[in-house]
């Protein structure tokens, strides 16, 4: 499997990243070299072994449904860019 | 014009259901509704950098409950996996979800439309989070986000396209919903938002094979608006293919008051949501001690409890089903039958004056005062000859608004039937000498005057006498 510009370009669109020529060209590459580090794990024989979602052996980790203090207001607005009303305030997104 | 005939409609639906949690599904901001806004949030669900979401498990045992609920198999490894997108409204960037090991698999549910049985495949029920809420200001140029309902557990429900009208898919709905309400698992109210759907519709020519290309339905936020939104779209849908067009899979959004759906200004690649495990969140193992734990806490579902009425009681098909369609009406139908044997008055009063009044007036049952004591009893009382039936109208009115029980209202207001042979024989003597043509008609043989004279001594006696008693004091009077 191999990027092609094309790949680089839908990525950067799903990222909202916008890319010169120049680092699209150098995202290119360096997409390249990982995908195909990554394939070395193609030389191991992985028969007979389960796919593995998780590399921790723990499961079933869960808290009780008991309701805890949250932020105040004012500290959850704390990093908004902008804020009115005690919201967020965004750019419009149009549906 | 369009031909319904020409075409076959199919329809696929996802449904949102908000689990009624204290907490939500991975912190422990509370989930109530109508909190002022962004202030029940924490690092977690604001999507800080370096928080540990933790799983909340009333919410696993409630997903579990509701996949059995809807006949689904439970799995035994289950994961949860980052839908990824960029939206305001979820402030990671992606919202936990699960996409190849969800909760519940292959399930059905039974809708009844026209009186036949259709079986309804559900292909799937996952767990995920909520995202935050949006209002658009500034004439469109700003958008304020308020997060207490990110991160608040949903079930989503998706359905095989086994729908074939809006009538089906709305009979659908409200199986659903009946059977949430059962398991209480949610609020289940459309209004509130705790009960949300999406609708996949697609047309086809009859008796082809191939499904045609659908468009996606949202912002459908009633029952109502579910049923006239698909309308629309089949027709419009129809319009197309008549004028030899192609359907484009686009999303649309119903509006409501125009009664129309509008394409969705829609990104191309919205739909690539790159899914992955999320490596936060640690596989669930669910033995089967768990299953059967979740399994020993279903009450008896709608389609249960429909069949014990008719066989238990004896209601027609058609009554258990209304009554049993909602959780609340079927659990005071029950109450009242403690005070009262009579399970088919019950019914007659629940289908009668009950619906109708909360069908006026807007209302479910938990809104309005009346207890099934308060049935109970004055089907009682009309038993016993203590009020008549014209008396019980009043008195069920009266327990719709206070809440009041009967024998106090009767009390109250003077209600009690007349069943004195002395004084209702007074008023007939009063009625018979105040309409003399009346009587005259009578004794000439018209036998339909002797009603217009009952309902006088009813009139006269404002509704209190025994009108059985009347009747025969009246007959026996004018035949003396």
């Amino acid at each position: 499997m191999s990027i092609g510009m094309k790949d680089v370009e839908h990525v950067a669109n799903l990222a909202r990243l916008e890319l010169s020529v120049d680092e699209k060209e150098q995202f290119v590459g360096q997409l390249n070299a990982i995908l195909k580090y990554a394939e070395k794990l193609g030389e191991l024989d992985t028969d007979g072994v389960e796919p593995t979602s998780h590399v921790l052996p723990v499961t079933n980790v869960m808290r009780e449904d008991v309701v805890k203090e949250s932020l105040s207001n004012e500290a959850a607005l704390l990093n908004a860019p902008d804020d009115e009303d005690g919201q967020f305030k965004v750019p419009a997104v149009l549906e | 014009m369009t031909q319904f005939n020409t075409y076959e409609t199919v329809i696929g639906l996802e449904v949102h259901v908000e689990l009624h949690t204290a907490s939500k599904i991975f912190c422990g901001c509370s989930t109530s509704f109508g909190a002022p806004p962004n202030t029940h949030t924490c690092p977690i669900c604001l999507g800080h950098p370096g928080v540990l979401p933790v799983l909340n498990r009333q919410a696993v045992d409630y997903a579990m409950k509701a996949a059995m609920a809807l006949n689904c198999t439970v799995a035994d490894v289950s994961k949860f996996d980052r839908k990824n997108y960029f939206y305001p409204d979820s402030p990671k960037a992606y919202q936990i979800s699960q996409f190849d090991q969800p909760i519940g698999e292959n399930g059905w549910i039974d809708i009844e439309v026209n009186g036949e049985t259709k079986r309804i495949g559900i292909t799937r029920l996952h767990l995920e989070e909520d995202a935050g809420k949006l209002t658009h200001v500034e004439g469109g140029f700003a958008s304020l986000v308020d997060f207490n309902r990110v991160g608040t557990p949903l079930i989503e429900i998706v359905s095989e396209p086994d729908l074939r009208s809006p009538e089906e898919t709305k009979a659908y709905l409200e199986k659903l919903r009946a059977i949430m309400q059962y398991c209480d698992v949610s609020d289940v109210k459309m209004e509130e938002g705790s009960l949300r759907c999406d609708a996949n519709v697609s047309l086809r020519p009859w008796g082809q094979e191939k499904l045609g290309t659908r468009a996606e339905l949202k912002n459908m936020n009633s029952f109502r608006g579910v049923q006239r939104g698909l309308e629309y779209e089949q027709l419009r849908q129809a319009d197309i293919l008549d004028a030899n067009g192609t359907v484009v899979q686009e999303t649309r959004r119903w509006d409501d008051a125009q009664g129309k759906t509008f394409a969705m200004r829609g990104k191309e690649e919205s739909h690539d949501y790159r899914y992955f495990p999320d490596p936060d969140l640690v596989r669930l193992f669910i033995d089967s001690e768990w299953k059967e734990r979740v399994r020993a806490s279903i009450p008896e579902l709608p389609d249960a409890r429909q069949a014990r009425y008719s066989a238990e009681y004896g209601l027609p098909a058609y009554d258990a089903a209304v009554i049993t369609s909602s959780k609340k009406l079927a659990d005071f139908f029950e109450e009242s039958l403690v005070y009262t044997k009579d399970a088919k008055a019950v019914a007659n009063w629940i289908m009668g004056d009950l619906l109708a009044y909360l069908n006026q007036n807007n209302k479910e049952i938990d809104a309005v005062s009346i207890t099934g004591q308060g049935l109970g009893e004055m089907i009682g009382l009309l038993e016993k000859g203590t009020i008549s039936g014209k008396i019980a109208k009043t008195v069920f009115k009266e327990m719709l608004e206070s809440g009041k029980l009967p024998q106090q209202i009767v009390e109250e207001q003077g209600l009690v039937q007349i069943s004195d042979e002395g004084a209702i024989k007074g008023i007939v003597e009063k009625v018979v000498a105040a309409n003399p043509q009346s009587v005259e008609d009578y004794r000439a043989g018209k036998e339909k005057a002797i009603g217009f004279l009952v309902g006088q001594v009813m009139k006269e006696s404002r509704g209190k006498a025994n009108p059985g008693l009347a009747n025969k004091l009246l007959v026996d009077y004018l035949n003396a």
